[in-house]
C-alpha cells in the first residue's frame, strides 16, 4: 500500500482500504487524525496562552490537569473524524440510495420527520436552553412560579422544538426532490421570523434566536449532511453541491418560529 | 486518574444515550423500510463505536480542561478591575479586550467544531476540490470572529437584539440575491453548524459575564443572543467570500480571452 501522506481534510474524496481488521482501524486513527486535530485544537491553546500571559497576567491554575485535558480533546477529536469517514457519512448515503431506489416519498418523509425529532428532543443543549427559557418565562409571569409549572414549561418547548426540526428537515428532503428554490424558501423563512418578532413576547426573542444554533447536534449534523448530498447525487437532475445541502439550514430556522410561537401560546 | 475514568465513562453512558434513539431509527428504517442489508457492516459498527468514544473522550477533555479555564478568563476580562473604570462610568470602548478576546476564541473554537469539519469534509468531496475545506472553516471562523465581537457590543451598548439579527437577514437576502452561488444552500447550512459543543459554552459564559458586569443588563435577558450572532455571520462570510472568489476567477480568465 502506497504511504498515505495526505492531510485528513485534504483526503476528501479517498475510499476507505476495506478488509483491514479492527486493529487496523484503530491505527490508522494514530496515523492519520491525530495530526489534524493537534492542528484544529492549536488556535485555542494559542488564544487562551496569549490572553492569559499579555492581558491577564495571570499564572495558568493546574497546568497538568489542562494538558490531560487537551490530549483528550485531540484524540476524542480524532477518533470522531475516524468514525465519521467509517459510519456516519456511509449510512446517510447508503440510505439516502436506498429511498431512493424504494421511490416512496411517503416513507422518505416519515424517515426525515424521526430524524429530526428523535436526534432534537435528547439533545443536551436544548435541555439547558428549555430550562433557562422557563426561568425566563416564570420569572416574567407567563407561568406560575412553581418547579412543576417549569418543568411542564421546558418539556413543552423540547417537543415543540423537536417537532420544528422533524418538520424542517422533511422540507429539506421535499425542496430535494421537488427541486424548490433555497432562496426562496430561506427568506421567506427570514419573513416568518421577521413577523413573529414583531408579535412575540420580548422576553422569549433572545432565545428563540438562540434555539435555532444549538438543535443541530454533532452526531445529527454528519448524518443529514450525508442523506441530502446521497438524496441528490441519486435524483435525476440533481446537483449534489448547490441541492444536497440546505438540510441544517432549515433545522437551524423553524425553532425560531416554533418557540416564539410557544412563547405567545402557552 | 480513577476520577477522570470515571468522568469519561459517566460520558460515554450520556453520549450512548444520545446516540441510541438515533441508532434506533436507522435500524428501524434499515431493517424493515428499505429491507437492505448496509454495505460493509463490520465497519459501521465500528466508526460508530468511534464515533460514540471519540464524543465521550473529546467531551470529557473539554469539561474538564478548556472550559473551567475560558469561564475564568471570561469572567476576568469582563470584571471591573481590568476593565479599570467605574462601569456605571465606563463607555463602549472600554470594553475593547472583551471584542477581541470575544472574536479569538470564536474563531479558534469554530475551528474545532466537529460538525462543521464534518460538513466541511462533505463539501470538499462533492465539489470534486473546488472548495477547499480548510478555507470554508476558517471563512466561518472569520463570520464567528466577527459576530460574537458584535454581539458582545450588543450587550455593552445594550441596543435591541431583533434590530440587529433582521438587519442581518436582510444583508444575507440581498448577497444571496445579487450574488446567486452554486454554495448557497451550503452558506446557509454553516449558519446552523458553527455553535455546538466547543463555542457554545464559552461564548456563553462571555455574554454572561458581561450581561452581570454592566449595570441594567439582565444576565437572562441580555446575556442570550451571541449564539444568534455567531450563527448569522459566518452565512456572510461564505457568501462574500465565494462571491470574491468568483469575481477573482473572471477577471484572472479575462486578459487570457483577450
Amino acid at each position: 500500500m502506497a504511504p498515505d501522506v495526505e492531510t485528513r481534510h485534504g483526503d476528501a474524496g479517498r475510499a476507505e482500504p476495506r478488509g483491514r481488521g479492527v486493529v487496523g482501524l484503530v491505527t490508522g486513527v494514530f496515523r492519520h487524525d491525530v495530526a489534524g486535530s493537534v492542528r484544529d485544537l492549536l488556535p485555542i491553546v494559542l488564544v487562551v496562552a496569549f490572553f492569559q500571559a499579555v492581558v491577564l497576567r495571570q499564572g495558568i491554575p493546574g497546568v497538568g490537569r489542562i494538558v490531560v485535558g487537551a490530549v483528550a480533546v485531540v484524540v476524542g477529536l480524532a477518533l470522531f473524524v475516524r468514525g465519521l469517514r467509517l459510519a456516519l457519512f456511509p449510512v446517510g448515503e447508503q440510505m439516502a440510495f436506498g429511498f431512493a431506489r424504494k421511490g416512496s416519498t411517503a416513507w422518505l418523509v416519515a424517515f426525515a420527520f424521526a430524524l429530526g425529532f428523535t436526534t432534537t428532543v435528547a439533545e443536551p443543549a436544548l435541555i439547558a436552553v428549555a430550562a433557562e427559557a422557563a426561568d425566563v418565562a416564570a420569572l416574567g409571569g407567563a407561568i406560575a412560579d412553581s418547579e412543576a409549572a417549569r418543568a411542564s414549561y421546558a418539556t413543552g418547548l423540547r417537543l415543540t422544538v423537536a417537532v420544528s426540526v422533524g418538520l424542517a428537515i422533511v422540507v429539506g428532503v421535499l425542496r430535494i426532490i421537488r427541486g424548490w428554490s433555497i432562496r426562496v424558501l430561506i427568506i421567506g423563512g427570514y419573513v416568518g421570523v421577521l413577523l413573529m418578532t414583531l408579535v412575540a413576547p420580548a422576553d422569549i426573542v433572545g432565545i428563540a434566536y438562540d434555539a435555532g444554533g444549538v438543535t443541530t447536534s454533532t452526531v445529527t449534523v454528519p448524518l443529514v449532511t450525508a442523506l441530502g448530498v446521497g438524496l441528490a447525487s441519486s435524483i435525476r437532475g440533481r446537483n449534489p453541491l448547490t441541492d444536497g445541502f440546505g438540510l441544517i439550514a432549515f433545522a437551524s430556522l423553524t425553532p425560531m418560529m416554533f418557540v416564539m410561537a410557544y412563547g405567545m401560546v402557552a | 486518574m480513577s476520577d477522570e475514568l470515571a468522568l469519561v465513562l459517566e460520558s460515554l453512558r450520556e453520549t450512548a444515550l444520545a446516540v441510541a434513539p438515533i441508532a434506533v431509527i436507522l435500524v428501524v428504517f434499515q431493517r424493515f423500510v428499505l429491507r437492505r442489508h448496509l454495505v460493509d457492516l463490520r465497519r459501521i459498527v465500528v466508526g460508530f463505536v468511534f464515533v460514540v468514544v471519540g464524543m465521550a473522550v473529546f467531551l470529557t477533555g473539554l469539561q474538564e480542561a478548556l472550559f473551567p479555564l475560558g469561564r475564568v478568563m471570561a469572567e476576568q476580562l469582563t470584571s471591573p478591575e481590568l476593565i479599570g473604570v467605574d462601569p456605571a462610568l465606563a463607555t463602549w470602548s472600554d470594553y475593547w479586550w472583551v471584542y477581541v478576546f470575544g472574536a479569538a476564541i470564536g474563531f479558534a473554537t469554530t475551528l474545532a467544531e466537529p460538525a462543521l469539519i464534518a460538513v466541511a469534509i462533505k463539501a470538499a468531496e462533492v465539489s470534486a476540490g473546488t472548495i477547499n475545506a480548510w478555507g470554508l472553516r476558517i471563512s466561518v471562523a472569520i463570520g464567528v470572529a466577527i459576530g460574537i465581537a458584535v454581539g458582545c457590543l450588543r450587550i455593552v451598548t445594550g441596543g435591541p437584539l431583533p434590530v440587529y439579527i433582521i438587519s442581518g437577514y436582510v444583508v444575507v437576502a440581498l448577497l444571496s440575491w445579487k450574488a446567486p452561488s452554486p454554495i448557497l444552500a451550503l452558506a446557509f447550512d454553516t449558519g446552523g453548524v458553527t455553535t455546538s459543543t466547543v463555542t457554545v459554552p464559552l461564548v456563553a459564559a462571555l455574554g454572561l459575564g458581561l450581561a452581570t458586569t454592566i449595570p441594567d443588563r439582565s444576565p437572562l435577558v441580555d446575556g442570550f443572543g451571541l449564539i444568534a450572532f455567531a450563527s448569522l455571520f459566518p452565512m456572510v462570510t461564505v457568501l462574500v467570500h465565494a462571491h470574491l472568489a468568483t469575481r477573482r476567477a473572471r477577471h484572472a480568465h479575462i486578459p487570457q480571452e483577450a
